[in-house]
């Protein structure tokens, strides 16, 4: 989904935005980028959506060669990739509504059409109240959560959130990252930049710590590894398959060919019973991981 | 449409640059139009002396009338003239009275007495003229010659030198037009470089910026080509009788109706070109830098 490999960018003063870093992210990661002021995050996003264009190195984004796009493609690949820019960047002269609909606008949807799914998104995003309202008449979190229904409204593949709590207290920075948590959960990748770690201690998703323009730690959360965990055992399933499974394997397949129709498909009370339990199992492991890797970040 | 909203919008929220846009170029038009008529109506003038090759001969008192009759027949004679006219001294009274009716004190000075007999000859071609001033002048029964060789000669230099003022004056305008307009409409394009930044992106083309700038600048063309070809219309009207009364004779009014909405048209078209040309080489600026 995003691959960066060897990207340095030096600037005119001759210093360097990042150096030599390799990153990638998979489709429906949820990253979170930390570091003080100035370590490279912001500028990791402009190389991504080409705001820059890296000294060396090959930036892939969705399949995109960024570097190597032609000077019109560019504004195809912006639209694929919603940011939250950490300055916000919401026009000052334009309602809520207004700025919501001028991706759309951009992208020529209809006028009404533009209109109905801004009033989604702003629904979505819980300021449906504020859409007549201009940016300077909302609170820090309204804004926020507006600059995010922009991002969002293209339904992007991608979003790139820069700071989106730089601003806001304890509580309204909480519900933008649940926000982007939910956008992640539906199937987009979120990329955040953050330096607010009781935010990225509490999410425990993979943290990508950047300092003076390099990578010094990338930490899978508990999520990533309970999923890598996951694919391993499938992995090690395939190679080494158990008996029971193997043989429930083809009972389920011959089920399958006696009953093409999925809806005629029953499962019995116990095996329901027993898939239950085991989804429960995991529910509960996962948390426990997630609480124990808390704990440990605190200790930390 | 959302171009147009758009321009409309940032019309609105800076209407003192707007009105200086719109007098500016209502100005240049102004002044185009002015010289576009002046330059038609001498056209007109030089059409219509032209079209009349003519020499008048005045002859002495003491001119028999034998024999004018016979210079007339001679006249007549030569394949160059199309047609001799003899004007008596009675006749050149009536002419007179006629031309001066509104000032008795002239009428009262004058009697046939002291009007020459004339005779007006037109010829098929223009050059010719010389040539029958020149044996007219030979005879003797001829006081004086006039010819409009002299007074074409003279109009058309005076319609080239109106001409070339009026296109001087006109270029210079529409060059000081293009630069406010282009300074007006870059102000508006600095205003609004953070909404451009934005714009650009999250994905808009350089052509969704600058719809709404162009649309802007042949707005202020169109109404400033309307504004000034308005104005240039009501000071034909009001000098309209005066100049009549003195291009007595000469058909240039009433100005048709088809030239001066064509002329209508051609501003609106070169005020198109104006205001889009020089809302595109604003935006240029800008975002060249990009």
């Amino acid at each position: 989904m995003i691959s960066l490999e060897n990207v340095s960018k030096k600037f005119g003063t001759g210093t360097y935005g990042v150096s030599d870093i390799t990153l990638a992210i998979d489709k429906g990661e949820f990253v979170f980028l930390v570091g003080p002021t100035g370590s490279g995050k912001t500028t990791i996003f402009r190389l991504l959506i080409r705001e820059y264009l890296p000294t060396q190195g090959t930036i892939i984004v969705n399949s995109w060669d960024v570097v190597k796009l032609p000077g019109k493609k560019v504004a195809d690949l912006r639209k694929k990739i919603g940011v939250v820019f950490q300055d916000l960047k919401l026009l000052s002269d334009r309602t809520i509504l207004e700025n919501t609909t001028l991706p759309l606008d951009i992208a020529g949807v209809k006028p009404n059409e533009a209109i109905r799914k801004a009033k989604e998104t702003l629904e979505r995003v819980g300021i449906s109240e504020h859409i007549n309202k201009f940016p300077v008449q909302l609170s820090g979190g309204e804004v926020q959560r507006a600059a995010v229904a922009r991002a969002l409204i293209l339904s992007p593949d991608i979003i790139l959130a820069d700071e989106p709590t730089g601003n806001l207290d304890e509580e309204s920075s909480w519900e933008i990252v649940k926000l982007l948590s939910e956008i992640n959960e539906a199937g987009t990748t979120v990329v955040m930049a953050t330096h607010n770690r009781e935010v990225v201690k509490k999410m425990d998703r993979r943290m990508v710590e950047l300092s003076l323009g390099t990578i010094v730690n990338d930490k899978k959360g508990s999520k990533e590894k309970t999923k890598e965990n996951g694919k391993k055992d499938e992995e090690e399933e395939e190679k080494n398959p158990p008996a029971e499974k193997s043989d429930k394997k083809t009972e389920d397949k011959e089920n399958k060919k006696e009953s093409p129709h999925p809806a005629s498909v029953t499962q019995s009370g116990d095996e329901k019973k027993n898939e239950d339990s085991k989804k429960t199992e995991k529910e509960e492991d996962g948390k426990k991981i997630r609480t124990d890797d808390f704990e440990k970040a605190l200790k930390e | 449409m959302k171009f147009l909203r758009t321009t409309w919008r940032n019309i609105r929220r800076s209407p003192y640059q707007a009105i200086a846009a719109v007098f500016i170029m209502s100005l240049t038009f102004l002044a185009f139009s002015l010289f576009a008529m002046i330059i038609f109506g001498s056209s007109r003038i030089v059409d219509y002396f032209e079209s009349k090759p003519q020499v008048t001969a005045f002859f002495r008192d003491e001119a028999k009338q034998e024999d004018i009759n016979s210079l007339q027949k001679s006249l007549n004679d030569s394949n160059l003239i199309s047609s001799v006219k003899f004007v008596s001294k009675e006749e050149a009274l009536k002419i007179y009275t006629e031309q001066n009716k509104n000032d008795p004190l002239l009428l009262d000075l004058v009697t046939a007495d002291i009007l020459p007999a004339s005779l007006e000859i037109a010829t098929y071609n223009i050059e010719d003229l010389s040539l029958v001033s020149d044996t007219l002048k030979e005879s003797e029964i001829v006081q004086e010659v006039v010819f409009q060789k002299d007074v074409v000669a003279t109009l058309t230099s005076w319609t080239a030198a109106i001409r070339g003022i009026g296109f001087f004056i006109v270029t210079v305008l529409a060059l000081i037009s293009i630069f406010i307009m282009v300074t007006i409409i870059g102000i508006k394009v600095s205003q609004k470089k953070e909404d451009i930044e934005t714009m650009k992106l999250i994905g808009a083309g350089n052509w969704y910026i600058r719809w709404p700038f162009i649309l802007e600048g042949m707005f202020y063309g169109i109404l400033g080509s309307l504004i000034g070809w308005v104005i240039s219309m009501g000071i034909l009207f009001w000098t309209t009788p005066y100049l009549s009364s003195f291009l007595r004779g000469i058909p240039v009014f009433p100005i048709s109706l088809v030239f001066l909405l064509g002329l209508l048209g051609l501003q609106v078209l070169l005020a198109v070109l104006l205001g889009s040309f020089s809302s595109y080489v604003a935006v240029l600026r800008y975002l060249r830098k990009r």
